[in-house]
């Protein structure tokens, strides 16, 4: 754990496109960022629901895939040197005083800042529970979505569940300290990193684990204590011994803490004014896919939209004392002096 | 029109009208088939959409594209006949396509 503070002028909660390119348009103000997500890479959804996939509404785009949009807005931000804190989820919002506001971390990460721009999409990425039967009387206890330590692992017949990168490299992570390591999988073939793949079926030719071609349907147990799961194989079902499961099936979207900071919500998602898109809070503001108004429509297009404006009332509650003169990038010789082009 | 039939979870029948180039996920939304939750809006990235293709109609639905395959490994208790229904397309050859809805989604 650190307990690191930095401070900063704007702090925003999600790096997915609309988080991003707010550090574009708040660069142009000269207001300095910082950007804290959970996942461990920029471009929230873009990067890690469809990277590969088309995307054909980004204006002058005719067409550019999710990851190369990210990597388009990371390109374009550069000369803005945000800081970012991945794979930290923000638990705490609050008011400091008149007029500026902390925002802390689950690794204990903490930032004052005088604006805060809740770009948090669809909530936090968190991985997704398997629908099988009666996981949750087991979970914390002896079913786990992520290892925190490893050490907590040591000693048990572990059972993997899953086929990409996640579950393979755990399972070759916590083999050597397992009693017995179990990889569960539905099929022979992987999304996964082939060198881990190649390694996986190493320890299974040489003995040290089991591959299990199989999915797990339901789990035994007793007060949250697990002693098997029932896997269906292709040969029918079979008890699998097991005192530890880590099922990897990827991550979807939970509101999480967003909820919890005093924002006014509606069905989940902040409503904001279509001015400045600041939120029931003032100096607070939410952008992209987590806010709503009348005609909200979610996409990167209008997230955009959304940064620019938010960006002009920001800079007001930052710097009042300076005055905002409207400039083009084609033209204006300071704002090109920003961007490192002149 | 094309006839796609959905078996609902509890035994339902579901005769529905699909456009021709609409998906089968597509069909069951519009109708509120209960079961086929399509969270991602079809770009088969949730596999909220598992169907299990009656055996019958296996050859003519085909087998799944390596991308499908890949988000079927998110799926509940996958078989042989199951496909994400947003990856499968509506045309003649489908007319009276049966699926039905598995018992539970991602
Ligand atoms: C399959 C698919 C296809 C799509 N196609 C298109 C398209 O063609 N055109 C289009 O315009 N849009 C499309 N969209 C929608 C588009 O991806 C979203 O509108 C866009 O990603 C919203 O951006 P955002 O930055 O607001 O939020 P997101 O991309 O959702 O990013 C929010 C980030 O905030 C993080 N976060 C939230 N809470 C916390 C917290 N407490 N602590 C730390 N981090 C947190 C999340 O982990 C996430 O990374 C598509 C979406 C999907 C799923
Ligand atoms: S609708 Fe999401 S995978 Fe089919």
């Amino acid at each position: 754990m650190t307990s690191d503070l930095f401070e900063t002028d704007v702090v925003i909660i999600g790096a997915g496109p609309v988080g991003l390119f707010a550090v574009f348009e708040l660069g142009l103000l000269d207001l300095n960022c910082h950007l804290i997500d959970i996942l461990d890479k920029p471009g929230g959804q873009c990067a890690e629901l469809y990277p590969e996939k088309p995307i054909y509404d980004i204006p002058a785009w005719p067409v550019i895939s999710g990851e190369g949009l990210v990597d388009k807005l990371m390109e374009q931000i550069k000369p803005f040197d945000a800081q970012f804190h991945l794979g930290e989820m923000v638990t705490e919002l609050e008011r400091t005083g008149e007029n500026g506001f902390i925002v802390r971390t689950d690794a204990g990460t903490g930032i004052k800042a005088k604006v805060v721009v809740v770009a948090a999409g669809g909530g936090s990425f968190q991985p997704k529970r398997p629908p099988i039967a009666g996981i949750e009387d087991y979970e914390g206890s002896s079913v786990f979505y992520s290892v925190r330590r490893m050490e907590d692992f040591r000693g048990h017949n572990l059972l993997i569940a899953g086929g990409g990168d996640s579950a393979l490299d755990w399972t070759l992570n916590l083999q050597p300290l397992a009693k017995s390591m179990t990889l569960v999988h539905r099929r022979p073939e992987f999304r996964a990193a082939p060198d881990s793949v190649n390694k996986m079926e190493a320890l299974r030719d040489a003995g040290d684990l089991t591959f299990q071609l199989g999915q797990v349907m339901s789990l035994t147990g007793t007060g949250g204590q697990l002693e098997a799961a029932i896997v269906k194989t292709p040969d029918g079902e079979i008890e699998v011994p097991c005192t530890r499961l880590l099922p990897f099936f990827g991550l979807t979207m939970k509101l999480g803490p967003v909820a919890d900071w005093g924002l006014n919500l509606h069905e989940n998602l902040i409503p904001v004014d279509t001015e400045k898109f600041q939120t029931s809070e003032p100096g607070i503001f939410a952008i992209g896919d987590i806010n709503t108004y009348p005609g909200k429509l979610k996409l990167i297009l209008s997230g955009f939209h959304e940064s620019a404006l938010m960006a002009q009332a920001a800079k007001r509650i930052v710097h009042p004392d300076q005055r905002i003169v409207f400039q083009y990038t084609t033209s204006s010789s300071s704002l090109q002096k920003k961007l490192g082009v002149r | 029109m094309t006839k796609i039939i959905f078996i609902g979870r509890d035994g339902t029948r579901y005769e529905l009208d699909a456009e021709n180039g609409s998906t089968v996920m597509e069909t069951a939304i519009k109708s509120g088939v209960p079961g086929i939750e399509a969270e991602c809006g079809g770009a088969c990235a949730c596999a909220t959409c598992h169907v299990y293709v009656d055996e019958a109609w296996a050859d003519k639905t085909g087998v799944p594209e390596p991308m499908e395959e890949d988000m079927l490994d998110f799926a509940y208790d996958v078989r042989p006949t199951s496909r994400l229904s947003c990856q499968i397309r509506v045309s003649d050859d489908l007319d009276g396509l049966t699926v039905s809805v598995p018992e539970k989604q991602a």
